[in-house]
């Protein structure tokens, strides 16, 4: 069943990941700021995480074969961080870089949230709290039909405070669901506020491991701590893992750090400039 | 006397017969499998069998997800819970990205009965109507069914049956033949035409029946497809019989009365009257139910007197 796929991507140095993870960056500032809005914090804050799994060996994925039915599944759920998403499809080869001009304008391919006319999208979006159930029919089909990939699911913090995700995390233990990964970017902020002033999220891990799951904690900024935790999940037998990862919202650009008002809005012209100045 | 079989004991049967037939499908239910007669599968085939317990918004977006990677699933549950309960998740989850799930929602409308009225499910239809490119699909009886869910199975895209608890009246035979999107015309008639969906077709034919015996020639046409809707047929209709009567076991805003009346309007403007629900109703058996909310036979007379003096007037 497991096909070899040659991917056009050959294992990189962690170096040449922190390159990509710039442009990435560059790429989240330039069509938010292009679009005069969308999401950049939450984007910038899961930079590494995606650069992990795009460029860090872990997904197997063929961007001249895009519905490959044994290609592993990053499904984005926090799907208002779709420009981090569009950054790492397009430097993947998904479509041309240019394109990400395109975001948010008519007529594109690239939707103020994600959306599966995008080349590469697994999963519509924009609504929390769904993306990991969704993992999880991914997850139980490719066990059905003794297909070899993996599903990776990416969650908001501030998500978590769907319902859902808590209906998926039990369901998804009580099958078995091993090949699913879900990861949390724990940035802390929220629309609003930060998570612990809207909603009391702690004790986050242990919710987890109440739930049956795998747990792993890691920086979410640490591009080897998170592709060794993105590993280690394949080793994990009879239940499904999750991968907190601590992060800075807005990362990158100091005035972005932190902030909560640079979750749903874009730098105007002379913050972009000092923004692109910042990340080099 | 007419046979009486449950739409949604006929959808378990039909369901294991595909099942056999095709190995992609897989059930995807909310503790309730046992009510919509699913369970039927899922002691067959136990590896294609998924229970989430009741929590309709996780079952709902797995379902999306088995969609995605090639499976079809079957989604069950009632009816309140398979739409209101988990809307957003089949609005953006299902409907938007146009995924290949099936939902059949068993105990529709107010002859749920006894259980009252938070499991009466008489908002679906306008609800599932809502959502571009989903295909609603509303049998009038066990032999309806049966074709539908096949039908559903077979078809690339969303869709929504909606079944009922109780035992109904059969009113096809085995060889009928049922054809998304395209309406039946189970009695020909020129003065005017009823238009039902559901267990309201059976009723319709009763009216139709009672009033030829005034010299009345009334057509019944059999609208199993509220999306896409037959606009030809119902354009149809009013051209060659001057007025119609909607019948619906449901709410009427934004259903099968409002889609007719939107056609009509729109292409050939007649005179129109509506049978369905103006409220929510109570617990009670499921006749007394639709005496007192008005879905019996002789309310689709009185509806059909009064439009045909509309249309006298309207001339």
């Amino acid at each position: 069943m497991s096909a070899e796929v040659v991917s056009s991507h050959l294992p990189k140095s962690v170096q040449n990941l922190e390159e990509i993870a710039r442009s990435i960056r560059h790429h989240i500032l330039n069509m938010t700021s292009n679009a005069n809005s969308g999401h950049p914090g939450g984007s910038l804050s899961s930079v590494e995480i995606l650069t992990a799994l795009y460029f860090g060996n872990i997904l197997r994925y063929d961007p001249r074969k895009i519905q490959w039915p044994d290609r592993d599944r990053f499904i984005l759920s926090k799907g208002h961080a779709c420009p981090v998403l569009y950054g790492a499809l397009a430097e993947a080869g998904y479509f041309p870089i240019e394109e990400l001009m395109t975001f948010r304008k008519i007529d594109s391919r690239l939707q103020g949230h994600a959306n599966t006319k995008t080349p590469g999208v697994e999963m519509s979006s924009g609504s929390l709290g769904m993306g990991l159930s969704f993992g999880l029919g991914v997850a139980l089909s490719g066990r059905l039909s003794k297909q070899p990939y993996r599903v990776y699911t990416l969650l908001g913090d501030g998500e978590c405070d769907e319902g859902q995700i808590w209906e998926a995390a039990m369901s998804a233990t009580h099958y078995k669901a091993d090949n699913l990964t879900a990861i949390v970017d724990r940035n802390r902020i929220q629309n609003d506020r930060s998570t612990d002033e809207v909603m009391q999220l702690e004790p986050f891990i242990q919710k987890w491991q109440a739930f049956g799951w795998y747990t792993q904690e890691v920086d979410g900024h640490d591009l080897g701590a998170i592709i060794a935790a993105l590993n280690k999940t394949k080793e994990i037998k009879g239940i499904p893992s999750v991968i907190v990862a601590n992060t800075i919202k807005g990362k990158g650009v100091s005035f972005m750090e932190g902030n909560p008002s640079f979750h749903g809005k874009a730098a105007n012209k002379e913050e972009l400039i000092a923004a692109l100045k910042e990340i080099g | 006397m007419p046979s009486l079989i449950s739409t949604r004991e006929t959808f378990g049967s039909t369901l294991l017969k595909l099942g056999k037939e095709n190995a992609n499908i897989v059930v995807v239910g909310g503790d309730l499998n046992k009510s919509t007669f699913a369970n039927i599968f899922g002691a067959q085939f136990p590896k294609r069998f998924f229970d989430f317990g009741p929590a309709e918004q996780n079952m709902m977006s797995v379902a999306a997800g088995f969609a995605s990677s090639g499976k079809i699933p079957f989604v069950n549950t009632f009816a309140v819970f398979a739409t209101g309960r988990c809307y957003d998740q089949i609005r953006v989850g299902i409907a938007q990205p146009h995924l290949n799930v099936k939902i059949v929602a068993t105990h529709a409308g107010i002859i749920t009965g006894e259980d009252g009225v938070s499991a009466q499910g008489i908002e679906d239809i306008t609800l599932m109507s809502a959502l571009p490119g989903f295909n609603v699909i509303v049998p009038s009886d066990s032999i309806e069914t049966d074709k539908a869910v096949r039908t559903a199975a077979n078809t690339d895209g969303p869709f929504y049956i909606r079944l009922s608890r109780a035992a109904t009246e059969v009113i096809h035979k085995d060889d009928y033949e049922f054809s998304l999107g395209q309406a039946e015309i189970l009695r020909e008639g020129k003065d005017l035409t009823i238009i039902a969906c559901g267990i309201m077709v059976a009723t319709a034919l009763n009216a139709a029946e009672t009033i030829s015996k005034d010299g009345i020639s009334c057509r019944v046409i059999n609208m199993h497809t509220i999306q896409p809707l037959d606009i030809k047929g119902i354009i149809k209709a009013a051209k060659e019989t001057g007025a119609i009567v909607t019948v619906e076991e449901h709410l009427l805003s934004g259903s099968l009365s409002s889609l007719v009346s939107q056609a009509v309007s729109t292409n050939y403007p007649i005179p129109i009257e509506m049978v369905g629900l103006h409220d929510y109703a109570e617990s009670g058996a499921p006749q007394e139910l639709l005496k007192k909310y008005g879905l019996t036979s002789y309310d689709i007379v009185k509806a059909a007197r009064k439009v045909l003096k509309k249309k006298a007037s309207f001339n």
